[in-house]
């Protein structure tokens, strides 16, 4: 069977909207288009119903009860609300969080701004896989903590974190517990009575759902969480999110959590297997090649994987066919290699040259086949190119090449002066 | 990425891909950047006795923009006098391929390089050079 080029495996980005979805999101542009927080008119009406539908919905894809559902632009805002919310409401309380280093930039940057207006924060270093064990929380803990942040699953590596060890925990110490689950949600079991999880993040885009609606977990009882309103105005969502809702938006994310969770065990075992497939074909036909995240406490759709003596742009422009993401600092706007692989450990050479398979509902074998032959020749191609590559096999490829380590030269410093010419 | 189609020619055809004896008088080695900050050059010239660059082979650890900045590089230099080289700037390999901003460096690279290359050229004809009055 042929494929379709060029091949989508940047999942973890974003995903395609199934066509599911899509149908059950159409009414509510034309026709439906009441405003969910008109009272007086059956347009309204259909509105509210069809958010009180998706509230159920994505409540039932976490154990949860519709209440606790907040609809919200995305997980970034969702992160947001829930840490300055939790840290605004609970600071008499105390004014110390533990988050770690490998969290979404929108819980980082979220902790960095708290910790400019006086709070205290914990940074936990992940171990070499990018776990974070209940132990460490539990010795970060101080009877000023107020709240614990870890993602449920990391966007670059996979890595998945004991989320229900942690909560346990969080709940024996009396503490809130959020966790950032836009990467886990829908791709492995997430039940927030289980798992004692007080706040947990979601989005829309990551779920086959579209893009700009999410929703934040908040729960009612035991104990009930209260948040500082982030977003004030027309007090929707129960004063706890005010602004229009976006009704298509929020159909689409229920019908995608609804669909997601039913077919979540069958989907996850066919992406495992599928993924398993690429890194066995690459391991075996590649030397130097190691896979970053955990070796299976992983979501079954990632595979991050660092080709030694590459360059990770280089090789996205040579199988520019395939859609991936790579962890090189010349793919990301800071110019700096992925912090998430300096944070377990990688060394700046590997970060260089890793590449990230996030794969999803609709990728094939085939597609899967046709990226791996044409990674494989690529590899080897730029491989050719490489002094690295070279100096590595004239030592007899102990895969260390004897170059003498220096700075890396300021690059804006180098733009600058090409300016001034 | 806004590449141009100069810099992708160069890149998925790259000229001068080799090495050459870098123990051999008259070969000229260059080598510049780190492995750990994504880009490493190795530029190699071969010079004749009248100080024209006979050949020229690169090999770059590195993104799109420093494979095509090495390659044209290399392709500059073939023909060129070592004097005529030493004027190369990264300015007109940077116009050439019209580098993004974020890309210069790639330039910046491939200019160390190609000094780098001079120099060791250099270094060892004054050694040879000496031997050769003394013959």
């Amino acid at each position: 069977m042929a494929v379709n080029l060029p091949i989508y495996l940047d999942n973890n980005a974003t995903t395609r909207t199934d066509p599911r979805v899509l149908e059950a999101m159409l009414p509510y542009f034309c026709e439906d288009f009441g405003n969910a927080a008109s009272r007086n008119h059956p347009f309204g009406w259909r509105a509210e119903a069809a958010v009180e539908k998706a509230r159920e919905q994505v409540a039932l894809a976490l154990g949860a009860s519709a209440k606790e559902i907040v609809f919200t632009s995305g997980a970034t805002e969702s992160d947001n609300l829930a840490i300055k919310g939790a840290a605004e409401m609970y600071k008499d309380k105390g004014r110390h969080i533990i988050t770690c280093a490998t969290e979404h930039k929108a819980v980082l940057d979220t902790c960095k701004y708290l910790e400019e207006t006086g709070y205290t924060m914990t940074y936990l270093k992940p171990d070499r896989f990018g776990v974070v064990s209940a132990e460490q929380v539990a010795q970060a803990i101080t009877d000023q903590t107020i709240l614990i942040t870890l993602m449920a699953a990391n966007n670059e590596i996979g890595t998945i974190h004991p989320i229900a060890q942690i909560g346990q925990l969080a709940k024996a110490r009396g503490i809130i517990f959020h966790t950032d689950a836009t990467q886990a949600f829908c791709k492995i079991p997430l039940n927030v009575e289980q798992m004692g999880i007080d706040l947990l993040s979601l989005s829309g885009h990551k779920i086959y759902g579209p893009k700009g609606v999410g929703a934040l977990y908040v729960r009612r009882r035991s104990p009930r969480v209260r948040l500082a309103i982030q977003m004030h105005g027309g007090g929707h969502e129960n004063g706890r999110r005010s602004g229009t809702l976006n009704v298509p938006g929020v159909v689409g994310l229920g019908a995608a959590a609804q669909i997601g969770s039913a077919e979540m065990d069958a989907e996850g075992r066919r992406l495992g297997q599928l993924r398993d497939y690429l890194q066995r074909a690459l391991e075996k036909e590649l030397d130097h090649v190691v896979v970053n995240g955990h070796p299976t406490s992983r979501l079954p759709n990632t595979l991050n994987i660092s080709f030694a003596y590459v360059e990770g742009e280089s090789l996205m422009m040579k199988v520019k066919d395939i859609a991936v993401s790579s962890g090189s600092a010349c793919t990301s706007a800071s110019l700096e290699p992925s912090f998430v692989l300096k944070a377990i450990g990688v060394s700046d050479e590997l970060a260089h040259g890793s590449i990230r398979f996030s794969l999803g509902r609709f990728t094939t074998q085939e597609e899967i086949d046709y990226a791996a032959e044409h990674v494989i020749r690529a590899v080897r191609q730029l491989r050719e190119l490489s002094p690295l590559y070279e100096t590595a096999r004239e030592q007899g490829g102990n895969g260390e090449a004897n170059l003498p380590p220096l700075p890396c030269k300021g690059r804006s410093e180098e733009t600058e002066r090409a300016k001034g010419f | 990425m806004p590449y141009s189609n100069k810099l992708l020619d160069h890149f998925n055809n790259p000229r001068n891909v080799g090495s050459l004896d870098k123990n051999a008088p008259d070969v000229g080695t260059g080598v510049v950047g780190a492995p750990e900050c994504g880009d490493v050059m190795k530029l190699q010239i071969r010079v004749d006795e009248s100080g024209v660059i006979t050949d020229a082979k690169f090999k770059t650890f590195g993104c799109g923009s420093a494979i095509a900045a090495s390659s044209l590089a290399t392709e500059w230099l073939k023909g060129r006098t070592v004097d005529q080289a030493t004027g190369l700037k990264n300015t007109a390999i940077a116009q050439e391929l019209s580098l993004p901003p974020v890309k210069i460096h790639c330039s910046v690279l491939a200019e160390d390089a190609v000094k780098a290359a001079i120099a060791d050229w250099k270094r060892k004809r004054g050694g040879n050079g000496e031997e050769d009055r003394k013959v």
